[in-house]
């Protein structure tokens, strides 16, 4: 093993939700621990900002958006095990561009249906 | 030379572990990365149904709205379900990894019965939400929220259904290499599920509720 030199070892790459294989399994077992404290207090904080009143009103979706994505980012990093280690950029470019997908259709409909709301509504109609 | 060394490595024993510098990737990361793949485009699917919830979520057609339905309690407790079903599952790779059975089979069933429990509270709302007179027939808001709440309920069911299939194939076949790459997409499967929750219980739920 360590006659392999470190280039050679970044060729190895891991498939997505593998454990490093340089992890023991006492080590696996305490990173998934840490994911799921982090993950519980992240999702904890969401249900409390609704709940109570911590935050200023207006700021609250924001605020439920960067848990979520915060929760979102621990899932990947402790449970898939999607890093940014050299041996794991085919898995994180294939992640970015479906996230740049689902931003693309989630965000571009939001928006043109919103525009189209707008010019659409009478004098009449709510908003 | 590293050959050696890895046969006597209880962690590489069924892997692939030599990569050849020049050579295809080992069937363990074509197979999984594919699977990645599949889940990306999972993940579009879903961004579809987030979409036509976010469009519709205030055509309510004069019938009540997110603010008048979600009871929260319930959601805290599906979250609470999924994500300690999600780290029971990691505790199942975790035994591949040991080559432990029962240890794998313990986790593997700890995972189904909280995915299970999910599943029962989610079932729960929706015929509770159809008795009131709000099912998917009453807007189109409920329409949509029926679509993409009740999608990710699907997606659950088959996981379920996927994880007793490879309980009966790990305990019949043992851990062989073609088992170990099931059980490494599958983990990956149950995983993404839990990231999808995390939007669906953000955006509809906390958001809904705020009205």
């Amino acid at each position: 093993m360590s006659e392999r030199p470190d280039e050679e070892m970044a060729r190895d790459e891991t498939a997505p939700g593998e454990e490093s294989e340089h992890d023991s399994i006492v080590g696996g077992v305490r990173s998934y621990a840490v994911g799921l404290v982090a993950a519980a207090i992240l999702t904890a904080a969401s249900f409390a900002l609704v709940q109570f009143d911590i935050v200023w009103g207006p700021a609250v979706p924001a605020a439920l958006v960067a848990l979520a994505i915060g929760q979102m980012g621990v899932h990947l990093v402790f449970f898939l095990h999607i890093t940014t280690g050299p041996d794991n950029s085919n898995n994180v470019l294939a992640l970015l561009f479906g996230v740049l997908i689902v931003a693309l259709v989630l965000l571009g409909s939001i928006w043109i249906m919103g525009h189209l709301n707008h010019n659409l509504m009478g004098p009449m109609a709510t908003p | 030379m590293s050959q050696t060394a890895n046969a006597h490595d209880p962690n590489k024993w069924g892997r692939d572990s030599e990569p050849n510098p020049d050579g295809p990737a080992p069937k363990r990361i074509v197979v999984s990365y594919g699977f990645w793949i599949f889940l990306l485009s999972d993940f579009i699917l879903f961004a579809c149904f987030f979409a036509a919830y976010a469009v519709l979520k205030d055509a309510t057609a004069g019938g009540p709205s997110g603010k008048d339905l979600f009871e929260l309690k319930l959601v805290e407790a599906e979250t609470v379900l999924l994500l300690l079903s999600s780290f029971a599952c990691g505790m199942a790779g975790i035994g591949t990894l040991a080559r432990d059975m029962r240890w794998f089979q313990i986790a593997m069933a700890a995972t189904g019965l909280l995915g299970a429990g999910f599943l029962a509270l989610e079932a729960y709302e929706f015929l509770h939400l159809i008795g009131e007179g709000a099912g998917p027939g009453r807007s189109a808001f409920l329409s949509a929220f029926f679509a993409l709440v009740g999608c990710h309920g699907l997606h659950v069911t088959l996981g379920l259904l996927w994880l007793t299939t490879m309980m009966a194939q790990a305990w019949s076949k043992g851990f062989r290499e073609d088992i170990l790459r099931r059980i490494l997409c599958f983990s990956l499967f149950w995983h993404a599920l839990d990231i999808i929750w995390v939007a669906l219980f953000t955006m509809i739920y906390l958001m809904g509720v705020r009205g």
